[in-house]
């Protein structure tokens, strides 16, 4: 055996994808079945780490919209909201644990399809999409106990539109809150990433759902804007951009329909000079490398008060380069491709800006794959607050840094944003963690932590971040008239 | 009011309990496979304290130990020594002649071992017959007690006087983590370790549960790693009782790579104290050679 003390590295331990099942083409799910139609319109899936097609995904029409509301609301009407509470409970309780069941198949699916390392598909989405699907189903036959005094009823028909950044996760957090109030879905993934939406279907199709309560239809954005105008829509839930949200605002004003929006953020991540460094360290890798950056609670802006600066942004770019970045099959991947190519020319386009507004560049020396999207985590340090990184969100692996005096002038320029999604405290004191939180303009504040997501927790944004939230009791009144 | 100011001179940096405690199983996330993990395995043999240090111990026993020391498993070539053999201080001259000739240390508990709780004076006499036995290393433990009255001047001191009693030895302080309440107090404790002049800070004497875990290690590599940024000297780390498996070993040595850096897994800067992870080691490695495990009794005890 030779001894090598220096240099050791660990050696590749990828995660087998043997086992899992795709089909070549996806149809739409409707009424309980797959279709497959006629006018043959598709577009590949790609694994954005490799380039390689995983599956061919159906470009609805906007007759397969038309089938998946007109079977959305026949189910509605027919059986889902008539249906009582403690049934509806069964039926999501056995989709939770079937989920669970076939965990490692949609920890893999998502990583091929979305790009995001295996760790956290294996050890966050999945496990929290289960959550969500267990504590909503909780809650499916205790409506009257959530809302005493009051007569809790369904909307009918939710058209659900999800992002690509966590393709499982935000399905979970969407159906299992309208199907536990007695509501029926029409959900559309985004176009990059079908799949998990698509093999989550099946599941539903396996556990004996009544055809039509939930139904995927595939595409493009015009598939999501023939859900938001359809007439016979009666909410819209809608995560993704705060450009898209404003159209979709705009396009339901003057209807009846009630309407959740989730949005973009540009969050404060405020460190005082009393915080545990080291922890701080690792709550701002976390804040904004987790998922490539691909959140939109990322904690893209850090705020360092200025007498620690020197020592964290020391510690913090040594500990960036520790990050392994990667295959997202890997299971030593902490960061793996960006999702599209089209995202990764807006990342890149942001750092350039970032190095023209004079901030300093700092990226750790690690190797990239040759082939598929990859971006190193980035910093920038010394930015203004009037620099377009520290205003715009980039959704991708780029912190930018900014130092502080006071309390009083951190709280003002945490605010001084459209946004308001969620902010980040770090500090030994207790007392100063409630006076900051009480103080911020943002849905989630974390104290001492970072991107720690738990079903019971309400999530949600301020100001251009969108409205309403999902998660907990609040997720519940989404979905119901009160 | 005894030594309040001095609680007031020595500070250490926030911890934070939770972060540290997720940080820590993050490691464990880590898969090491097929060549990271034979390097890996030799590594954690080549860094294991091989320690008896019990009240029946006996020239026999010990002998018997640094016979193990050197002959791990001779049925597979080419398997490094372990780092050192841990003895009380009147088996060292023993220990040290059973060793002669094969680079294996011999390492001393000393100081009134493991309590502490006697006169300098005493200590010190206790250090200079290990030092002048011929022991490579002192294993030292510091005075909990005055420690948790706030004497850290007190502490200080007394380190400072093993270091200078220690000669040519390394020092290594034994801060007993298990006794000392919080991560604050086993961060605190470190650096005052590490400004007196310890060589290596250590977790625990193997006497008090819980002995090592991943955070208290991760807290004290991280004072290493502080003391290191500031003044460029390297301090040892010596995680001591409670790790007998080689995939928890493996975990650990992950996370001195990540925190401090590959400098650091070289067995002059880290080491295990334990006794029975070098057979859990063993056996990892035969099943890398022949691809079957093999039952525990294949594998000597001492």
């Amino acid at each position: 055996m030779t001894q090598k003390n220096n240099n050791w590295n660990l050696s590749p331990a990828p995660e087998s994808t043997g086992h899992i099942s795709l089909k070549k083409h996806y149809g739409v799910f409707i009424a309980g079945e797959f279709r497959t139609p006629e006018h043959g319109n598709r577009f590949p899936s790609v694994n954005p780490s490799t380039g390689e097609v995983l599956a061919e995904i159906t470009e609805s029409s906007l007759e397969e919209v038309d089938q998946a509301v007109a079977a959305a609301r026949a189910a509605y009407t027919a059986e889902w909201s008539k249906m009582g509470g403690k049934e509806r409970g069964k039926y999501l309780y056995r989709l939770a644990r079937m989920l669970q069941e076939k965990s490692r198949e949609f920890a893999v699916i998502e990583s091929l399809d979305g790009g995001k390392p295996i760790r956290e598909s294996r050890d966050v989405d999945v496990p929290l999409a289960a959550a969500h699907l267990f504590y909503y189903a909780g809650w499916a036959d205790k409506l009257s106990y959530a809302f005493p005094n009051r007569i809790p009823r369904p909307l009918g028909v939710a058209g659900q539109i999800i992002p690509w950044n966590f393709p499982l996760l935000m399905a979970a957090w969407k159906i299992a809150p309208a199907l536990a109030t007695g509501n029926t879905v029409v959900l559309k993934p985004a176009e990059t990433t079908s799949l998990t939406a698509l093999k989550l279907a099946e599941l539903i199709q396996e556990a004996g759902f009544p055809p039509g309560v939930v139904n995927v239809v595939t595409g493009h954005g015009n598939v999501g804007a023939s859900i938001v105008n359809h007439d016979d829509v009666d909410k819209v839930a809608f995560t993704g951009s705060t450009e898209v949200g404003k159209m979709i605002q705009k396009a339901i004003a003057g209807t009846s329909k009630r309407c959740t929006l989730e949005l973009g953020g540009k969050a404060a991540n405020i460190v005082f000079d009393d915080a545990a460094v080291d922890q701080a360290v690792e709550g701002i890798v976390n804040g904004i490398y987790f998922n490539q950056g691909h959140v939109c609670c990322a904690g893209s802006r850090l705020f360092v008060q200025e007498s620690i600066h020197d020592e964290l942004i020391e510690k913090l770019k040594r500990r960036m380069g520790t990050l392994i970045v990667g295959d997202p099959m890997d299971k030593n991947t902490d960061v793996g491709a960006i999702n599209s190519q089209q995202q990764l020319a807006t990342i890149e386009q942001y750092i350039e800006v970032g190095k023209q507004e004079g901030a300093e560049f700092y990226q750790p020396d690690c190797e990239l794959p040759k082939v598929g999207f990859w971006c190193r985590p980035t910093l920038f340090t010394d930015v203004a607050q009037s620099n377009r990184i520290a205003q715009e969100e980039i959704f991708g692996p780029v912190l930018a840094v900014q130092t502080f005096r006071t309390i009083a002038e951190v709280i003002k320029k945490a605010n001084n944003t459209p946004y308001g999604l969620s902010a980040g405290v770090w500090t030994d004191k207790g007392s100063k963690i409630f006076n900051m939180t009480s103080q911020m303009k943002a849905g989630v504040v974390w104290a001492n932590t970072y991107n720690l997501f738990d079903p019971t927790s309400p999530f949600g944004g301020f100001k251009e971040s969108g409205f309403g939230r999902e998660g907990g009791l609040h997720g519940l009144s989404a979905y119901l008239e009160i | 009011m005894k030594q309040s100011r001095t609680a007031r001179v020595f500070s250490s940096p926030a911890i934070d309990q939770v972060g540290v405690v997720e940080r820590a199983k993050r490691f464990t996330a880590r898969s090491i496979k097929s060549q990271a993990k034979r390097e890996g395995l030799g590594m954690v043999l080549s860094m294991i304290d091989l320690t008896t240090l019990e009240g029946m111990d006996t020239e026999g026993k010990v002998k018997q130990l640094c016979y193990k020391a050197q002959h791990l498993h001779d049925s597979i070539d080419g398997l490094p020594n372990v780092a050192a053999v841990c003895v009380y201080p009147n088996f060292v001259g023993l220990a040290k002649r059973s060793l002669a000739g094969s680079g294996i240390k011999v390492a001393s508990v000393a100081t009134a071992f493991p309590s502490g709780n006697s006169s300098l004076e005493i200590k010190l006499a206790d250090v200079s017959m290990a030092v002048s036995e011929g022991a490579d290393e002192i294993d030292m433990v510091i005075s909990r007690g005055r420690f948790h009255g706030g004497e850290y001047h007190f502490v200080f001191d007394e380190i400072a006087a093993v270091k200078a009693a220690c000669g040519e030895s390394r020092l290594k302080t034994i801060l007993e983590t298990g006794e000392l309440g919080s991560l604050d107090k086993v961060r605190l404790a470190s650096d005052i370790a590490i400004a007196a002049g310890a060589d290596f800070i250590k977790t625990s004497t193997g006497k008090i549960q819980p002995a090592a875990t991943m955070p208290v290690t991760l807290v004290m590599l991280e004072a290493i790693r502080d003391h290191f940024q500031k003044t460029g000297l390297m301090v040892g780390m010596k995680p001591a009782g409670g790790i007998s498996k080689a995939k928890l070993a493996l975990h650990y040595l992950i996370m001195v790579k990540e925190t401090l850096g590959d400098d650091w897994l070289d067995p002059k800067w880290f080491r295990f104290g334990a006794s029975s992870l070098a057979n859990d080691v063993l056996m990892q490695i035969s099943k890398q050679q022949t691809g079957a495990y093999q039952a525990a009794n294949y594998f000597a005890i001492d």
